[in-house]
This record gives structure tokens, sequence and C-alpha cells, in this order.
């Protein structure tokens, strides 16, 4: 089964986080990491490669700045086989609609240059911007079903053809739902529980095939997508102030009392 | 002189063992110290991330990689808990090592996939009652009896020899006498459960709580044979040369220990306030962490230097005085470096509900194992081609 798993660099949230004089994050001056989010998806893919009868193949797919290849980096280190990063100045500030548009057609040059894709793993949302629209639009333009926030994957390959089939846990609800691949999933933190790379992983990463493309390479017009193509525009971003620490109430046997009269004079009762 | 920055892949690999330290190890490492509990639970997740495997070879499960990569790991689990990283380090020098070095095919094949995936732990016993610097004048003996060894002694504060996971001891014993007169010394691997082998009770240390040390007592041990370990004759020899090893992986373990007293320190040097400032804005505290700053950066570049040194091949001098060198400083420091952090935590600092306080009890004893600063010291000046006795 050949995979593609989608992932991003995102600045790590433990540390502060800044904003560029054009209100997008600043990805150069903070460190960055691989989206936990999309820790998950690579991990769910090894497994997919890792439990399926014939040999796979899983290639981590990355579009951002020069760091972003980190990104890839860490995903052939927990054992992907190898990665794509698209680099073009013009992707600075894209959109969802955007991001999605440049992945699709690495993609579809991915089918083309190597063979078709079977199936394509995304995190549920980035750990930055958390819009979790990528893997839907993405699916939309490749023309392909959408199997989103899955809890569980599972691919049947007894009839020569894969199907496959989610498990999405919701308050009301737990649906399976299944169609024929290819078909985009995207997957939750519930699903797994990401390995660790080790040591040997991160040695073997060093020699596995990493390609960089740029817009032009995948055939998209640099017109279509970055800050300008955008079909929204931060107008003004503003570091929230830091919370101030709330009020402890030390239960001295009359904890209760003094919770109610505190939520009575905040009128929550 | 080798070179000693650390490669992109070690400080990757650092990265992922500082967070799987965070996630896994410190959480609990206060609750392990304080209830003088072995986790082993902890220690297996360390196995499966392949720690106890770093230098070991592949067919045996191990990466294969270098030893500077067991340095890091060493020096980020012992940044959150010493205990943990002297489990990692004794495992590793005194357990794998000598197996690696002169095990026979056979008993590779035997022990060393279970220690190398952390299933399992081995010790080894050198120290005794009556000698520990002077580790060679050991009393322990091995007579061999109808093709069996009989082992009968004891052996003192040895690591890893008592836990759930131990399945095995090396114990170096006298096997007869030299021509010379001189007692003959070799290793005899004994595995947990022989009749006669016991780990007398846990010792009540000052720190290190977490780890597992044991007195043995050794009566009429019988194992085959073909436990002998390497040559006869040959048991300190052999244990010397896995010496200088262990020397630089305490250090790395004193390099955490430093690390974390930093760390500690600057955090909360900026949050406390006295005087309506953090205490930090004072030079009589501040300047205090400068120097744990300097110490870090000392102890861990003397550390790699060495750790590097034995990678290159370098020549068996050159590298013995730098693992000298790297471990008298390191663990030096880190004794000061736990000092300085107390005192910056002021009341604080004596409360165990602190990691520092653990700290400060745990370095100590970086400065007496695997050869006290004094042997050290010793080490160095012979190296430098100084007479000392
Ligand atoms: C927690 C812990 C774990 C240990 N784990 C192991 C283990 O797994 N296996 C093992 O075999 N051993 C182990 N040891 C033993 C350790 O290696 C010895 O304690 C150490 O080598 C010192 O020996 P000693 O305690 O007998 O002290 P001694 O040798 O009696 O030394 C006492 C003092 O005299 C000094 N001194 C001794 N000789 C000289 C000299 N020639 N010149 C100047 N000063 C000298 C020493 O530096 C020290 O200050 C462990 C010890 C501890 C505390």
């Amino acid at each position: 089964m050949r995979i593609v798993v989608c992932v991003k660099l995102v600045p790590d949230a433990t540390a502060s986080r800044s904003f560029e004089p054009d209100h997008t994050v600043d990805r150069v001056s903070v460190d960055g990491l691989l989206s936990e989010l999309d820790e998950y998806a690579v991990e769910e893919a090894l497994r997919i490669r890792d439990a399926a009868s014939e040999d796979g193949e899983v290639v981590a797919v990355t579009m951002g700045p020069q760091a972003a290849a980190d990104a890839v980096r860490k995903s052939l280190q927990m054992g992907a086989d190898s990665g794509v990063h698209v680099l073009d100045e013009a992707i600075a500030g894209s959109d969802a609609p955007a991001t999605s548009l440049v992945l699709a057609a690495t993609l579809r040059k991915l089918g083309a240059d190597t063979g078709p894709v079977d199936l394509v793993v995304c995190g549920m949302a980035s750990t930055d911007g958390t819009m979790g629209v990528v893997p839907a639009m993405l699916a939309e333009r490749l023309g392909l079903p959408q199997l989103t926030y899955a809890n569980q994957v599972t691919v049947d390959d007894s009839n020569g053809a894969y199907r496959v089939q989610v498990r999405r846990d919701s308050d009301l609800a737990t649906e399976t739902v299944e169609a024929a691949a290819p078909v985009v999933v995207s997957v939750t933190d519930q699903i797994n529980e990401p390995r660790y790379p080790s040591f040997k992983g991160i040695m073997a990463a060093k020699k596995k095939p990493v390609q960089t493309w740029s817009l032009s390479d995948v055939g998209v017009d640099p017109a279509e997508v970055g800050l300008s193509a955008a079909w929204t525009a931060v107008v003004s971003a503003e570091a929230r102030p830091p919370r101030s620490a709330g009020t402890v109430v030390t239960d001295e046997g009359d904890g209760g009392t003094r919770l109610a009269e505190y939520l009575v004079e905040k009128k929550f009762v | 002189m080798t070179s000693f920055t650390l490669s992109r892949e070690h400080e990757d690999f650092r990265a992922v063992v500082r967070e799987f330290a965070a996630e896994t190890i410190a959480p609990q490492a206060s609750e392990w110290d304080r209830k003088h509990e072995f986790p082993v639970e902890a220690v297996r997740a360390m196995g499966d991330l392949g720690l106890f495997g770093l230098t070991a070879p592949e067919e045996y499960g191990g990466a294969g990689g270098d030893f500077t990569s067991l340095c890091v790991a060493i020096e980020e689990i012992g940044r959150v808990d010493q205990s943990l990283g002297i489990t990692l380090e004794a495992a590793v020098g005194l357990g794998i090592n000598p197996l690696q070095v002169f095990g026979t095919p056979e008993q590779k094949d035997r022990w060393l996939p279970d220690l190398v995936a952390g299933r399992a732990l081995a010790g080894f016993g050198l120290t005794e009652p009556g000698s520990g610097s002077d580790a060679g004048g050991l009393h322990t003996r091995a007579e061999l009896r109808d093709g069996s060894w009989v082992v009968n002694g004891a052996k003192q504060f040895i690591t890893n020899s008592g836990s759930d996971l131990t399945s095995l001891v090396t114990v170096a014993a006298r096997t007869g006498e030299r021509p010379d007169g001189r007692p003959e010394l070799s290793s005899i691997v004994v595995p947990a459960g022989t009749p006669g082998f016991v780990a007398e009770p846990a010792y009540d240390k000052l720190g290190w709580h977490a780890s597992d040390t044991h007195p043995l007592s050794l009566t009429d041990v019988r194992v085959p044979e073909d436990h002998l370990l390497g040559v006869r004759g040959r048991g300190l020899a052999q244990f010397l040369a896995t010496l200088d090893d262990g020397r630089v992986a305490i250090a790395a373990l004193a390099v955490g220990c430093i690390q974390a007293c930093l760390e500690m320190s600057t955090q909360y040097a900026g949050e406390r306030t006295t005087f309506d400032v953090p205490i930090g804005s004072k030079q009589g505290v501040a300047f205090g962490i400068a120097d744990l700053a300097v110490m870090a950066a000392g102890a861990r570049a003397l550390t790699y230097q060495a750790a590097a040194i034995k990678d290159a091949g370098g020549a068996a001098a050159e590298f013995k005085q730098a693992a000298a060198i790297a471990k008298l400083y390191a663990t030096e420091s880190a004794v000061t470096a736990t000092r300085v952090a107390t005192q910056v935590f002021g009341g604080y600092g004596f409360m165990e509900e602190y990691p520092v306080a653990r700290f400060y009890r745990d370095a100590k004893v970086l400065e007496i194992g695997e050869g006290t600063s004094e042997v050290q010291r010793m080490v160095i000046a012979r190296g430098l081609g100084l007479p000392v006795e």
C-alpha cells in the first residue's frame, strides 16, 4: 500500500509565540517541531503499512519554509520511507484553500512520478492554526472520498482492492464509515500512541531520500497561493494578557460554603 | 585533538530522550525516591526506547550506535532522575559491556538479547566489604570442582543486583594463585536464582533511592564451567578495560545533574521575589547561577570530548586521561552545583517537595562510584608521569 502522510512544522507551543508585521505567525525565529497532531497521522500510516500483507511505503509530505524539512525528517526518523518538501517563497502566508491546492498538486505529481497513492493520512488539525479543514479540502480537490476524525482505521485488502474503514466517535453516536481506496483520512489524537524515534531510526533517516519541489515543479501558479491570494486576512493580532491567578479556596471545613458564595457573587448561580 | 561537536543526529536523539524523560520519568521521580521504589515499568519503557542497546551490535537487538549516543541518553535521563540515570549507566557499563566485550558467542546469544532490550538487567560484583578502591584485594573465591565453579564470598554495594529484572551478576573472584604468589582473578557469571546466591535487603542510601543496590552473599554457589567470562586469570585486567568507559558515562550523569541545577535555579531566581524584586536581580544570586552555566558547559565539553576520543578509536592512554579528567571535573562540579542550587531555593531547597533537594542528596555518590575523586587524581597524576604510588 502506498501511503502519503501530510505533516506540518509548527512553532513550539511551549515557547513564546510571536507574529510577523503582516500578522502571520513568526515561523523563523521560533523553534519548530512536527505538529503533535501529525505524529498520530505518521504513527497510523506506519502501522497500516506494517500490518499490510504486502510491502508498503509511507511518504511524508510537507510544504513550508526551509525549516519545515524538519517535519519530514522527524517522520523519517519515526519510520517513514521517503519525503517530499514543497519549498517556495511564494507559499508564505498561504491559507487553507491554498495549502490544499499545493498539497493536491503535490499528490498528483507523486502519483504520476512513482505510481498511484492508495491512502492519504492527515492529522485532524494543525496545533498552530487548528482549522482542521485541510483534509476535507484536499479530498475535494483530488475528487477522493474523505473519512475524517477517525479514532480507528482498518484497511481490508482481501479482495485485491483496498477498502478503508474508520470509526468516528461523537457525543451522539459512534459511526463506522468506509470507502474504497484511494481515500483521504484524518485521524484524532485518540487513535494511537505515537512512537518515539529510536537512535537507530534517527541514523537510518539520514539515508532516506527527500525531494524538494518548487511550485513550478508541482504545477501551481504562484499567484494562487501566499498571503496575497488568501481568502481571509488577519487585520490585527494581539497577544492575550496573561491570565491572572485564580482564587484558591483552602478547605477548612467550610470549603463548600465558600465555593457556593463565590459562585453566587459571580452570579453563576 | 579530537572534535567533540555533537552531530545533528545526536541532538535529535537528545530531544527524543528529553521528551521521553519529561513524559515517562519526571512526573513520578519524586515518588519513587520517597518510596525507595525501583520503577520496573519505567526501566522497561527505557528498554522499549532502545536505551540499553544503544552501543550493542544489531545482531543482539542493539542499535550499533556510538558511545556518544549512550552519554547523551544518560545525561538526559539523569537530568530528571539520577537514579534511573545510574540504572542505565550501570546496566550498560557494568552489565552489558563485559559480556559484549569478553563473552563467547554462546554466552552472548544466551544473555545479551534480554539485557539489550531492557527486559533484564545484569550487575557487576567487584567491590567487597574489605576491598573498594583496591579492587584487586578481593577475597571471594571460585573453585573448579567436577566441571562447576563453586563460588564463596560476599560483595558490597552492587547496582542492579537484586531487582525484579536482574538476570545475572558477573562476579569477580579469586580462582587460584599465580606463580608469583599473587591471587589469580577471574570473572564468573552467576545467574539470578542460583542456589546460594542471595541479594541481601537493599541498602538505605543517602541518595539514588530508586536505584537497586544490594550486598550479595555467595555460599557454595555452583555454576557450570562455561560461565567463566573471558580468560581465566584476566579478571581484573578485563574489568579495568571497561572501567574508563564507565567513568565517562558517570561524567555524563553528572552533566545531567548540573544542567538540572542550572535550569531549576534560573527559573526559580526569576520567579521568587524578595524586597519586591526577583532574587535573580541580586548579583549574590545571579553570579552563582552564572557559575552553574560555566560548570555545565565545561563538564559537558570534557565529557563529550572523552566520548569522541573513544568513538574515534583514539589511543588508550589518551582516552584514560580524558575519562578521568571528565569524571573528576563533572562529578565535583555536580556536587558544587547542587549546593549552589539548594542555596538559591533557600528554605524550599531543603524541602523534599522540590526536586532540588533530591539532586542534592543524589550528587554526592558521583564522587565515589566507579573510582573516587582521589582515584581519578591518582590516574591523572600518573598520566602526567608523576610517580604517585
Ligand atoms: C551506590 C553505590 C553503587 C555502587 N555500585 C557498585 C557496583 O555495581 N559494583 C561494584 O563493584 N561496586 C559498586 N560500588 C562500589 C564503589 O565502586 C566503591 O564504593 C568505590 O570504588 C570506593 O570503594 P570503598 O567504598 O571501599 O572506599 P575505600 O576504597 O575504602 O576508600 C575510602 C576513602 O579513601 C580514599 N582512598 C582509597 N585509596 C586511596 C589511595 N590510594 N589514595 C588516596 N585516597 C584513597 C578513597 O578515595 C575514599 O575517599 C558502588 C558504590 C555505591 C556507593
